[in-house]
């Protein structure tokens, strides 16, 4: 007992610890994977080149073949970059919607807002929209998976503000009729039906720096926005009531955080597809390690996501004989393993 | 005064669930809410606790209005033991009655000395102790109930509210949540407001008394003097005998079969 407060101040080092080792490992898996792929490129030649990026001397690459910083800078890094932000920004909205609607199965899925975002780009890429450029489809998503939200959120309101059942039921009932729509948006796309289905299969290809200035504002403001609200994420996991005899504005939270996850899960949606499963199995295997705590969870899954999702584009980009659609690649190893880790949980009834 | 209720109203849309509930809380004393399922006690806590507005009247806190204090003002002066506790997330134990002193602790501060003092004497008085790191998730809905009752008490507020906050705990855990509950009445001067099934419990510990029935006040008053057959009768519907015990220094109720 009278080693409490020694415990506690641990508790807060093993978590900045953490969150050390995390970025670290982060940057690593970022300098290895731009040097796999199509052609090789040695470790030092990387950091030569990001070097001189940074800091604008020429000198650095002295030596080094041509192609190689045209290859790292306009090839590889944008994509690399936004498998990493976006596989963060799932990974944290997961975190949030769970919390949110008191649901350790709940994510972008769930609320139906992949569906609208999905719904949005389809329609985008079915009338050959080009308004924005290359933002049309990111726009439309976002479109799409906003009014989904809204139309959710009003459809499960009542005297007593949101419950988290009727915010799931509700977001399952509007993903089945958005899923009947972009199946009839296949069935109608005639020849584009290829980009349609390619789209919602996910893939980090040709990602410009466009999209990564795009997916990381969003993502940082996320971030920001979630860290503000943890403590009080970590009440609302006590219900509602609760939560708000400890001074919790239960239904300005709820709004506040269920806009800014959605908006999250949206942009990564709309810049990579439909990717699956990272938002619902990072947060739950980051729990194991740092327990139910928003305050820690937040960055750590963040962190975590992005390394993951980093990973697997680099296995389907270099790794694989020709390369599979990321979606299709996490929802194959994600389903059996999320498989595996709700059937362990049920044997030992422990639940996260 | 802690609370004063003028003729306040609540309802889903057309059926009231309260009426004109008029009364006022005075600190010191321990009260107790009494009456037949649907009667609007857990409304009157939700009103209390500022979780629901009422539609018509006012309430009072030292004299200003409910809604002059926000969320967090208000989280300094009342806590509540809710009646349906249900957690989805392996929180510790020491954790949950940790977040009690959330409302003390600046959004990014780390505990001080004194919160964590609080802590450890609150789960030692309610004898939670013993399974303080255990997951939330594991417990029984009696431990369950007894963290919920710890972090409450943490929360160090000058009205303790308890949601039949004994319903799922067996007697000796009852009288020791009590006992608790009225050395804060008696000790520190702070005012509970107990929402209660088991009459005998309440007319042991209570030194008010409020009959519901059908969202209106049937009766209220000193536990010695409302506490008696004819109200029994008129707010639950049975025929009861009222005696006092002296082993307990109470009035004391048995039904008739």
């Amino acid at each position: 007992m009278d080693q409490s407060p020694t415990i506690t101040i641990r508790f807060r080092e093993a978590t900045a610890a953490l969150i050390l080792c995390l970025s670290i490992a982060l940057v690593g898996v970022i300098m290895i994977s731009a040097g796999m792929g199509y052609i090789k490129i040695p470790f030092e030649a990387i950091v030569k080149i990001i070097a001189t990026k940074v800091s604008g001397k020429l000198s650095f690459i002295e030596g080094l073949d041509q192609i190689f910083p045209v290859v790292v800078f306009d090839v590889r890094l944008p994509r690399i970059l936004t498998a990493a932000i976006v596989g963060g920004g799932l990974a944290m909205s997961g975190v949030v919607f769970q919390g949110i609607l008191l649901n350790p199965l709940a994510d972008p899925y769930t609320l139906g807002v992949s569906a609208g975002a999905a719904f949005g780009a389809s329609l985008a890429i079915l009338l050959n929209i080009h308004l924005l450029g290359t933002y049309s489809i990111p726009l439309f998503a976002f479109i799409g998976a906003a009014s989904t939200l809204i139309l959710v959120i009003y459809l499960s309101s009542s005297a007593e503000g949101l419950s988290s059942n009727n915010l799931i039921l509700s977001g399952i009932i509007v993903a089945a009729i958005l899923s009947a729509g972009i199946s009839f948006l296949k069935y109608v796309a005639d020849e584009q039906v290829s980009i349609i289905i390619f789209w919602l299969m996910g893939s980090f290809g040709s990602k410009t720096w466009a999209d990564v200035a795009l997916a990381s504002i969003f993502v940082c403001i996320g971030f920001l926005v979630f860290v503000y609200f943890s403590r009080d994420l970590n009440l609302m996991s006590l219900g509602n009531r609760t939560a708000a005899s400890l001074g919790v504005d239960t239904k300005k939270v709820t709004i506040i955080l269920l806009s800014t996850a959605s908006l999250v899960a949206a942009i990564c949606v709309s810049v990579s597809g439909i990717i699956g499963f990272v938002g619902l199995l990072v947060p739950h295997m980051m729990r194991f390690i740092t327990g139910p705590d928003n305050r820690r969870l937040v960055p750590v899954a963040m962190l975590s996501g992005g390394i993951l999702l980093l990973c697997a584009d680099t296995i389907t980009r270099a790794v694989l004989p020709t390369e599979i659609p990321i979606g299709v690649l996490t929802a194959l190893i994600g389903g059996p393993f999320f498989c595996y880790i709700f059937w362990k949980q049920q044997k030992t009834r422990k639940l996260l | 005064m802690p609370f004063e209720c003028e003729n306040i109203s609540f309802g889903y849309t057309d059926a009231k669930v309260v009426e004109d509930f008029s009364i006022s809380f005075a600190p010191g004393n321990f009260y107790g809410v009494i009456g037949p399922n649907g009667s609007g006690k857990t409304t009157i806590v939700d009103l209390l606790s500022k979780h629901l507005e009422p539609e018509f009247g006012r309430i009072h806190y030292n004299g200003r209005d409910l809604s002059f204090y926000s969320k967090k003002q208000l989280s300094k002066q009342v806590a509540l033991v809710p009646q349906n506790f249900y957690i989805n997330f392996a929180f510790t134990v020491k954790e949950i009655v940790m977040m009690g002193r959330y409302p003390h602790i600046p959004r990014f501060a780390a505990p001080t000395s004194e919160d964590i003092y609080i802590v450890n004497e609150v789960m030692e008085k309610t004898g939670i102790d013993e399974f303080a790191d255990r997951f939330i998730t594991e417990l029984s809905a009696g431990e369950r109930q007894r963290v919920v009752f710890a972090r409450a008490l943490a929360q160090n507020t000058p009205v303790l509210i308890l949601d039949e906050a004994t319903s799922n705990l067996d007697i000796n855990y009852s009288i020791s949540l009590l006992n608790i509950s009225e050395q804060r009445v008696k000790k520190e001067g702070k005012t509970v407001i107990a929402v209660m099934q088991n009459i005998n419990l309440a007319a042991t510990y209570c030194d008010y008394l409020i009959f519901l029935c059908g969202g209106r006040i049937a009766a209220h008053g000193i536990t010695r003097e409302v506490l008696n057959p004819d109200t029994i009768q008129s707010v639950f519907n049975v025929e009861a005998k009222v005696y006092h015990e002296s082993y307990s220094d109470s009035l004391q109720v048995v039904f008739k079969k």
